[in-house]
């Protein structure tokens, strides 16, 4: 689901690019000093998490989880997610370098958005209900950052509407993975280690 | 991408491409603030000569940064199936000239012209980018972002990503091994699913552990918020040559440009 360089219009690009500044500025500026290298070698996780593939239909996909590093990072997700993008683009070329913001902006803000709708559910209740809302976060967060891509091809041109919708459609088989697979990893760290969502990162 | 990064089964992911010719040993800072400006002016061109030329540029640097061709252009190959679904649908949605029917669908040279344009700056982008970059040790790479300015922990955060990525990736297989000793086979399923999700939920508390016992570490050495970051700026002759001649390569592109492509 990244944007590569030269699709979208300049003021797309500038206005995405700020708002993502302004996420990792409130990002770096909730992480503690302690928390750094809990943020690092989560973000190196979820950076491994997205080279994994997983079958669907005769093809497979690889993982986003942008849902469950919202859980787990909250607004560090921004910076978390950006150094991931950065690292994908440089090292394997994947995605592009001036779209770099409006990328992050796509995949981060559903995933802070994630972390206020359904941290508290996964927070308070029994390890089942958390999974119920791991897995809404998951299937919530693809679901917005398709449509975080289709806004910014939709606001670059009327042209690019068709394939907007054509991605936002043929996402919804990976909302519903990302959705049975954050609800797994959210019941699993609930019973292991309840502080996964309790402090990291994300504490202030 | 997996079969893609996962080529060398002994080599970290972020192992940087073999570097040596005249781009290695250029100054890192230099090299980013030299992407950064090519990714920019050819974003902002338009002419499809003037584009094609940019690529062309491209791929010499990927030569003279002596990347291996193959490796990489299988890289570029797999982003390119990202887009080639909305660049394939362009010529039939821009409105313009009919260039050809396809199915009772007219496409547009104007489309044409757009899908083109977009495939070639985005793949002009991203091999400059792995001409200049990725033949870089992150490290460097994260030293150079901060002596460009970049906030101290946001560059302390890639630099913690950067070591533990390959760990958490020996993990990850570790993990996966031990699924397969199980008799686990991706499938589609929800099974698979359900497995998947325990992998990664078992790899962020394994994480976190160890990001204590690492802040543990850290603190023990008296890390107080600081890591030593001084990157000395020397500019050699060469570093000096390279600049003259990437700054005329991005005016040249903006000439050519301006007025009005090749032939001109």
């Amino acid at each position: 689901m990244h944007i590569v360089d030269g699709a979208l219009s300049m003021p797309v690009v500038v206005a995405g690019t700020a708002l993502a500044v302004v996420g990792i500025g409130i990002g770096l500026k909730r992480m503690p000093t302690d928390k750094i290298p809990a943020a690092g070698v989560l973000s190196a996780t979820f950076f491994v998490a997205s080279l994994v593939h997983v079958p669907i239909g005769p093809s497979s996909v690889h993982l986003i989880l942008n849902g469950l590093a919202g859980l787990v990072l909250g607004w560090a997700a921004f910076p978390a997610l950006f150094v991931g993008l950065l690292l994908q683009a440089v090292f394997f070329g994947f995605g592009g370098i001036t779209v770099l913001g409006v990328n992050t902006l796509n995949i981060a803000l559903p995933a802070v958005i994630v972390y206020y709708l359904c941290r508290p559910g996964i927070v308070s209740g029994s390890p089942a209900v958390a999974a119920v809302w791991g897995a809404l976060g998951g299937a919530l967060a693809i679901m917005l950052t398709t449509l975080a891509v289709g806004i910014a091809l939709a606001a670059s041109g009327d042209e690019f509407i068709p394939a907007a919708k054509l991605v936002f459609f043929a996402h919804i088989p990976v909302m519903a993975i990302e959705a049975a697979l954050t609800g797994a990893a959210v019941l699993l760290a609930r019973r292991v280690k309840p502080e996964l969502f309790a402090s990291p990162a994300t504490a202030g | 991408m997996g079969h893609v990064v996962r080529a060398g089964a002994a080599a970290g992911l972020l192992d940087p491409a073999t570097g040596h010719g005249p781009i290695a040993r250029r100054d890192a800072r230099l090299r980013v603030v030299a992407e950064a400006a090519f990714a920019v002016t050819v974003v902002a061109l338009a002419r499809l000569d003037v584009l094609a030329l940019a690529l062309a540029c491209a791929i010499a640097a990927m030569l003279l940064a002596r990347l291996p061709v193959a490796q990489t252009l299988r890289r570029v190959a797999a982003m390119d199936t990202f887009i080639v679904v909305m660049i394939a649908m362009l010529p039939f949605t821009v409105p313009g000239t009919p260039a050809f029917e396809l199915f009772d669908l007219v496409a547009s040279w104007e489309g044409l012209a757009k899908a083109a344009a977009i495939a070639l700056k985005a793949n002009a982008v991203v091999l400059m980018a792995m001409a200049l970059l990725s033949t870089l040790e992150p490290v460097t790479l994260a030293r150079a972002l901060r002596g460009l300015g970049m906030p101290e922990r946001l560059v302390h955060l890639v630099l913690f990503t950067v070591r533990y990525v390959d760990v958490l990736d020996q993990e990850y297989r570790r993990l996966r091994t031990a699924m397969r000793a199980r008799g686990f086979r991706p499938a589609n399923s929800r099974h698979t699913y359900v497995s998947f999700g325990y992998l990664v939920g078992m790899m962020l508390v394994r994480a976190l552990e160890r990001s204590e016992r690492i802040l543990k570490a850290m603190k023990c050495r008296g890390f107080s918020g600081r890591l030593t970051l001084d990157a000395r700026w020397e500019p050699g002759r060469g570093d000096v040559a390279f600049g003259a001649v990437f700054t005329g390569l991005i005016l040249g592109l903006i000439v050519l440009e301006a007025q009005g492509g090749i032939a001109a």
